[in-house]
């Protein structure tokens, strides 16, 4: 992190372009900590009372993009990433103990295999407890014919032998570029950090938030260990209500047999001042 | 001899000289994320082809001094016109809404002269055009791959604070502070130490407030979220017409679904997105322009705001189906008519 702020102190003193009369940085100018979401006025029927919710409303649409973390931690590989199309209903109701669940009918649609392919239609029942420090929300999820979708067990055993190797070592930052691009070779590296990240999305998750893995700053390869493919990711979220970017470092395993694990995740301030971890 | 072979040289340079110059025009790549400098250039260069139809003006400066630029594109004319205000880019990392105004603005101005629909908006409307409004912000984001993601304006923080920038997008002088912002000045929902601290802010709040009763629309365009947003950003106020505003997103909606199969969602803010405040939308709406949308272009977040240059086509090609559809709804609104009742005046 230290040599990071020094990194970036010795690049805000080079101006590479003509600078118009223009303010002069602070050494340690940033994005600023992320606040815990502002507290959001509940729009009144959906977030009060219990019954129907309009599928449309940001409210379930938040409980089924948790559903969609979700989904994506058991079910995510290097070719398989699913995104949400379509809630189509939804209803809240609060629970003892002051929490809150919502049960969801929701298609989603496998990016990893290009354009829009087929849509999955899923149930979930998810449970954000409304306690004093935040607990991550509890998920139940059935999705109809997941196993029927085209597999992807050859494309992730050649991944996997290509990279398992003892001599691989793949280290890239930026993935995608600014330009929204990235090469053939990334791409499953990409899907595999947006799994990752979906561990982290799902536990960060409450009815305040709307996440959304914006790219990944880094990805290197650890040394394989029990036959896993060990990878570290960096990863920028974004989080709609508050409108921040926030940063996570984190330890991913993977292997066609295992799924994603991750084992470890660290935030990862974007101030140098910044201390507290949003939660 | 001698003067020929000058006479000759200097006839190709000038067939070579606008040869290139119709090529640069031709080669400008709409598919392509552009810098602030190449959109500037690309400005002078729509306003220099088009003389008849295009005239530049500049409306105000950002915090580190540029001029904020639109295009003021339509058949000139010697009393004031109803208008149409679009800007793009009021957050930094949305580089698909520039991308977006450049794009209308080429369709616009290679179809008027050819399409009867465009044709009848050039002489009725006039549209006023900024395709990048925070310009420092935009230019920020281009550094390097660290402030890809900025989206606030430039300006330094004040008191205590260490960091830069307002939202730009809460700076405005519409229910100011109440909802949907932070007062943490690193925060990239910073509303600013006041309403209307921002130049960028104060020079579109100016500009409208002259234009007040020529300005019919107001589109303000961003991403991401395939969203189209109508006032308020309250949860507790509603606009006096938002039953209409709703039919004209839905149909707008409908008409960007038509190009490409893009699901677009149209409702307020607080329903669909978040409860916000100090919007340009808002804002505009407030000074009883009747007709104001966000847009937020492509996509739902697989990409969010690094939407890859691939999509840049696709992406405007349906938006302009989508914007177009609320111009022809507020055109016709206003002028049809009044040109039906010029037919019944005459025939009776």
């Amino acid at each position: 992190m230290k040599t990071f702020c020094s990194v970036w102190l010795l690049l805000s003193l080079v101006e590479l372009s003509p600078a118009p009369p223009a303010s002069q940085e602070p050494p340690l100018a940033c994005t600023g900590a992320p606040d815990p979401a502002p507290p959001q006025p509940e729009t009144a029927e959906d977030m009060a009372s219990t019954g129907d919710l309009e599928p449309t409303h940001y409210p379930a649409r938040r409980a089924a993009q948790v559903a969609l973390h979700y989904l994506n931690t058991h079910h995510g590989s290097p070719f398989r990433v699913f995104g949400l199309q379509q809630v189509h209903k939804a209803s809240a109701e609060d629970v003892g103990a002051g929490g809150r669940k919502y049960k969801l009918d929701f298609s989603v649609t496998d990016w990893g295999s290009g354009s829009a392919g087929p849509a999955l239609r899923c149930s979930a029942d998810v449970l954000f407890p409304r306690t004093e420090r935040h607990s991550a929300p509890e998920v139940q999820l059935h999705c109809e014919a997941l196993h029927q979708i085209n597999s992807t067990a050859q494309e992730d055993d050649a991944f996997y032998q290509k990279y398992i190797s003892p001599d691989s070592a793949v280290s890239a930052r930026d993935i995608p570029d600014s330009f929204g691009n990235m090469s053939e070779e990334m791409q499953p590296f990409w899907r595999l950090a947006r799994v990752a990240a979906s561990f982290i999305m799902l536990r960060e998750s409450s009815e305040n938030t709307e996440f959304n893995m914006a790219k990944v700053a880094s990805v290197t390869q650890q040394e394989s260990r029990e036959e896993q493919l060990m990878l570290e990711f960096v990863v920028l979220l974004h989080d709609f209500p508050s409108q921040e970017i926030v940063q996570w470092k984190l330890l991913a395993s993977w292997s066609p047999d295992r799924g994603v694990r991750v084992l470890q995740t660290e935030w990862q301030p974007r101030c140098p001042h910044a201390t507290k971890p949003p939660n | 001899t001698m003067k020929g072979s000058v006479i000759s040289v200097l006839v190709v340079l000038a067939v070579v000289d606008r040869l290139a110059g119709g090529l640069e025009h031709r080669s400008y790549d709409y598919t392509k994320y552009h810098t602030m400098d190449e959109i500037s250039a690309w400005m002078n260069q729509m306003e220099r082809e088009n003389p008849d139809v295009v005239s530049s003006m500049i409306y105000g400066q950002t915090y580190e001094n540029r001029n904020i630029t639109l295009l003021k594109i339509g058949f000139k004319s010697t009393t004031p016109k109803k208008a149409v205000w679009m800007d793009c880019g009021i957050h930094a990392r949305e580089w698909i809404a520039p991308a977006f105004c450049q794009h209308f603005v080429k369709e616009i101005l290679g179809s008027y002269k050819t399409d009867s629909n465009v044709n009848m908006l050039f002489k009725n409307l006039d549209f006023y055009i900024t395709p990048v409004l925070n310009m420092d912000g935009y230019i920020y984001s281009w550094r390097d791959k660290t402030t890809r993601l900025w989206r606030k304006s430039r300006s330094p923080g004040t008191g205590n604070c260490t960091c830069f920038g307002t939202d730009l997008n809460r700076n405005f002088y519409a229910n100011w502070g109440m909802v949907g912002i932070s007062r943490d000045c690193c925060s990239d929902i910073y509303n600013g130490p006041t309403a209307l601290s921002e130049p960028e802010a104060k020079a579109v709040t100016d500009f409208l407030g002259a234009h007040q009763n020529e300005v019919l629309c107001y589109l303000t365009i961003h991403s991401y979220g395939q969203l189209i947003l109508i006032p308020y950003g309250h949860p507790n106020i509603s606009a006096p017409n938002y039953e209409e505003l709703m039919e004209v997103g839905l149909a707008a909606a409908k008409a960007i679904k038509a190009v490409h199969g893009t699901s677009y969602k149209v409702g307020t803010a607080p329903d669909i997105l978040y409860a916000n405040s100090g919007t340009s939308r808002d804002f505009a709406r407030l000074i009883r322009i009747p007709y104001s949308f966000t847009f937020e272009l492509r996509d739902k977040g697989n990409y969010g705001f690094i939407l890859p240059e691939d999509q840049i086509q696709p992406a405007c090609e349906e938006s302009y189906q989508g914007a177009m559809s609320i111009v022809n709804y507020v055109h016709d609104k206003n002028f049809k008519s009044a040109a039906i009742t010029g037919t019944l005046a005459t025939v009776f």
